[in-house]
C-alpha cells in the first residue's frame, strides 16, 4: 500500500477534483503536463539552483541540544525558518512560477491567509516580472498588516475578499472565482497540499526537498536516513507533506502531524479537523472538513492565521483514517509557551505555527536514544505582534 | 415521462428561473416557485445554498449567505415543498454544490427528490467521472435527470462525452465567469454559440449565465433550445421582494 497519490489524485478514499465545467480545462491542463515538466532536466536545474541561490537551501538540519536535554530524547530541527521570506512557503512558490511559465501563463493568482504564501508568491512573480494578484479576506488584511505592506512592496496587489466569513476560504473561493474568468492566462499558485488533484501531489513534490534534505543530513549526524519519528505541524499541510514525503512508505519512520487546537478541541473555536472534521468536499478535494451537519464550511480559530484552515489536504485525511499518521492537537496557549521555550532554549524565535510541533513534546514522551526529527516550517518575526501581546512584553 | 423531457420535446423556446431557495425571506419557497409557473416560465431551478459557492459572482453568493443565516438547510427546503406537486406541475430542478448533498446522504436526497416530484438535479461541482463511477445507476433509480455544464473552453471530445452522459438537456454557460448579469453578448459568444449548434448533439442545450433581460435571452435562445436567468432574477426579488414576479417574467418574454 502507498500512501502517495495515485493516477487520479486519490489518497485512498480522498482527494480527486470535485470541480465546476469551469475550472476542468485549466485542471486537465495541469494534470496533463505536471509531472513531465518536473522531469525535464532544464525545468530541474533551474528549480535546484534556485532553491540553492535565491531560497537558500539545504536548510539546516540542527541538533538542538538543551531542547534534546529537557526532554530527554535527541531532537532535530530541519530549519525551514531559514528559507527566503521566512517559511517553507516559497519552495512551492518557486516550483510553480517556474510551472507557470512552462505552461506559458502570463499572469499569476494566489489566496493568502496569514500573508506568508501571499508573500512567497509576490515574491517569485517579482523575481520572474510576473503579474501578481493576491486575494486575501477582508479580516485578515486588517490583521496581517505588515504582511499586506511586504506583497504591495513586492508589487502585487492584494484584493479584498469580502464574501463569507471574509478569511482564508474565502479568499480561496476568489482565486478560484478569477480563475474560472481567466482561464487561458493565468495560473493559480495554492499555497498548500489542498485544492483539486494535480495540486496537492504537485504541492507536495514542490515541498518534498524538505525530507529529501533530512534522509542525506542524518545520514551524515546519525549514519542513518531514517529517524524514528518526523513531525510537523498541519493547516492545509504542506509543511509536513514535504517533511514527511519520503517516509510516507517507511512503515519504521512515525509520522506525527500536530493540529490547532485553539482554545480547546470542544470550545467551538478550534481548527482540529481530524478531531472534529468529517468527510466532505472543500475547494475541489474529497478530505476531512470542518462543517456543520447539513454540509456547510464552519469557520476555524486558532491563534496562528497558518493553521486556521477548516480541512486538510487529502494526503493528511488519509494518513489520519488510515492509522499511518499520529495526530495530536494544541491549543493556543500551549503552542505560546513552546515557542517561548524555543527562544530561551535554543536561541530561535520559531513561527507560531511551528510552535503547534514543538508543543508536544510536553506530553508525548519519546525513548531516550529516540531520533525526533521537527520541521520547524517558519520564523517567528511574522508573528512578533502577537508574541507582544500574549506575553505583555 | 419525465416533466423535463416532456417540457424540452414542446416547440417552443424554454425559460428557466433560478432562484435561491430561503431568500429574500426564509418561507418564500413555495410562492416563488407558484408565481413563476403561473407567469408562464417553463423550468424552475430551486438552489440549494451553501456556504461556498464557488461558481457564483457575488449575486448569487449574497444570496445565498443570507438564505443561510435565515435558516435554510436541506431538510427544511424538503419541508417547504412536500406538498407542491398538489399546485404546480412545472419541471423543478434543484441545483446546489455537491457538499451538502454528500452529507444528506446521496440516497436518501435522492429517494426525498423522487418522493417531493424533483424532476432534477444540477451539481456543478460533482464531476463526470465520478457521476458515472458512483451515482448514475442511484440517480436513474429514482427517476432524477442530472445536468451536465460545459463552457467556451470545454473541448469538442469532452462535450461529446457529456451529451452521451446527458439525457435531459446541457447547461451551456454563455462565457467563461462565474455567474452574474453581465451587460450583453459578443461576438465570441456568438461563434460559441454556433459551434455548439453545429455539433448537432443529442440532447438540447440551455444557455445560463449572463441572461438577464429580452435582448440577451432572444439572442441565447436564438440558436439554443433556452436559457437561463439567475441573478438578474435574484436582484428583481432584492429590490421588488416577491410581489411582482409576474412583471419581470413579462419583461422577458
Ligand atoms: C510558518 C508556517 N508554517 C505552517 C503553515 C501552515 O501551512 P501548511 O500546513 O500548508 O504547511 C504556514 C501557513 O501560512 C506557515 O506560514
Amino acid at each position: 500500500m502507498s500512501y502517495h497519490a495515485d493516477e487520479k489524485g486519490y489518497y485512498g478514499e480522498f482527494g480527486g477534483a470535485f470541480i465546476p465545467e469551469m475550472l476542468y480545462p485549466n485542471c486537465e491542463e495541469l494534470r496533463q503536463n505536471y509531472i513531465q515538466i518536473m522531469e525535464e532536466p532544464s525545468f530541474k536545474e533551474e528549480f535546484q539552483q534556485l532553491l540553492k541561490d535565491y531560497v537558500g537551501r539545504p536548510t539546516p538540519l540542527y541538533f538542538a541540544k538543551r531542547l534534546s536535554e529537557k526532554y530527554n530524547t535527541k531532537i532535530y530541527l530541519k530549519r525551514e525558518d531559514l528559507c527566503h521570506t521566512g517559511a517553507h512557503k516559497v519552495n512551492n512558490t518557486i516550483g510553480q512560477i517556474l510551472m507557470a511559465k512552462k505552461l506559458g501563463k502570463n499572469r499569476i493568482i494566489a489566496e493568502t491567509g496569514a500573508g506568508q504564501h501571499g508573500v512567497a508568491t509576490a515574491t517569485v512573480c517579482a523575481l520572474m516580472g510576473i503579474q501578481c494578484v493576491v486575494y486575501m479576506g477582508e479580516i485578515d488584511i486588517a490583521r496581517q498588516a505588515p504582511n499586506v505592506a511586504r506583497m504591495k512592496m513586492l508589487g502585487a496587489e492584494v484584493r479584498a475578499a469580502k464574501s463569507g466569513s471574509k478569511t482564508l476560504k474565502d479568499a480561496t473561493n476568489e482565486a478560484i472565482r478569477d480563475w474560472i474568468n481567466n482561464p487561458v492566462d493565468t495560473h493559480y499558485i495554492i499555497g498548500s497540499v489542498v485544492g483539486p488533484h494535480p495540486y496537492p501531489d504537485m504541492v507536495a513534490r514542490f515541498q518534498s526537498v524538505i525530507s529529501e534534505e533530512i534522509k542525506r543530513q542524518l545520514m551524515e549526524n546519525e549514519g542513518r536516513e531514517n529517524p524514528d519519528y518526523v513531525v510537523a505541524c498541519v493547516g492545509g499541510g504542506s509543511n509536513a507533506a514535504g517533511a514527511f514525503y519520503h517516509y510516507l512508505d517507511t512503515p519504521e519512520v512515525g509520522i506525527i502531524a500536530v493540529e490547532a487546537a485553539g482554545k480547546g478541541i470542544h470550545s467551538g473555536e478550534s481548527a482540529a479537523t481530524s478531531a472534529l472534521g468529517k468527510v466532505g468536499i472543500i475547494h475541489g478535494s474529497k478530505t476531512l472538513l470542518m462543517q456543520t451537519p447539513d454540509g456547510q464550511i464552519t469557520e476555524p480559530y486558532s491563534i496562528s492565521a497558518g493553521l486556521d484552515y477548516p480541512g486538510v489536504g487529502p494526503m493528511h485525511a488519509h494518513l489520519y483514517k488510515s492509522g499511518r499518521g499520529e495526530f495530536i492537537s494544541i491549543t493556543d496557549d500551549e503552542a505560546m509557551k513552546a515557542g517561548l521555550e524555543l527562544c530561551k532554549l535554543e536561541g530561535i524565535i520559531p513561527a507560531i505555527e511551528s510552535s503547534h510541533a514543538l508543543a508536544i513534546f510536553e506530553d508525548r514522551k519519546f525513548k531516550k536514544d529516540d531520533v525526533v526529527v521537527v520541521n520547524l516550517s517558519g520564523r517567528g518575526d511574522k508573528d512578533l505582534q502577537n508574541y507582544i501581546d500574549y506575553f505583555n512584553l | 415521462m419525465n416533466r423535463i423531457k416532456q417540457k424540452l420535446s414542446e416547440d417552443k423556446k424554454i425559460l428557466s428561473i433560478y432562484f435561491t431557495a430561503g431568500y429574500p425571506k426564509l418561507d418564500d419557497t413555495v410562492q416563488i416557485i407558484q408565481d413563476l409557473e403561473k407567469s408562464g416560465v417553463d423550468l424552475i431551478e430551486i438552489g440549494l445554498p451553501f456556504s461556498d459557492p464557488l461558481a457564483d459572482g457575488p449575486t448569487i453568493q449574497e444570496s445565498s449567505t443570507a438564505a443561510l443565516k435565515n435558516g435554510m438547510h436541506s431538510e427544511l427546503l424538503f419541508e417547504q415543498i412536500k406538498d407542491i406537486r398538489k399546485s404546480v406541475s412545472i419541471p423543478l430542478i434543484l441545483m446546489g454544490y455537491f457538499n451538502p448533498v454528500l452529507q444528506y446522504g446521496v440516497e436518501k436526497f435522492c429517494q426525498k427528490c423522487e418522493k417531493i416530484g424533483i424532476d432534477g438535479l444540477i451539481l456543478p461541482d460533482l464531476p463526470l467521472d465520478v457521476y458515472q463511477e458512483e451515482y448514475e445507476a442511484l440517480f436513474k433509480k429514482h427517476g432524477l435527470i442530472n445536468v451536465f455544464l460545459i463552457t467556451p473552453q470545454t473541448s469538442d471530445e469532452r462535450i461529446k462525452a457529456i451529451d452521451d452522459a446527458s439525457e435531459g438537456f446541457i447547461y451551456m454557460v454563455s462565457s467563461a465567469s462565474t455567474t452574474g448579469a453581465k451587460s450583453g453578448f459578443g461576438q465570441e459568444q456568438s461563434a460559441y454559440f454556433e459551434r455548439i449548434a453545429n455539433m448537432n448533439l443529442k440532447n438540447p442545450q440551455i444557455v445560463g449565465f449572463g441572461i438577464s433581460n429580452a435582448e440577451t435571452f432572444n439572442q441565447a435562445t436564438e440558436k439554443a433550445k433556452g436559457a437561463i436567468i439567475g441573478s438578474a432574477f435574484i436582484k428583481h426579488l432584492t429590490e421588488n421582494g416577491v410581489d411582482s414576479i409576474g412583471g419581470f417574467v413579462r419583461q422577458i418574454r
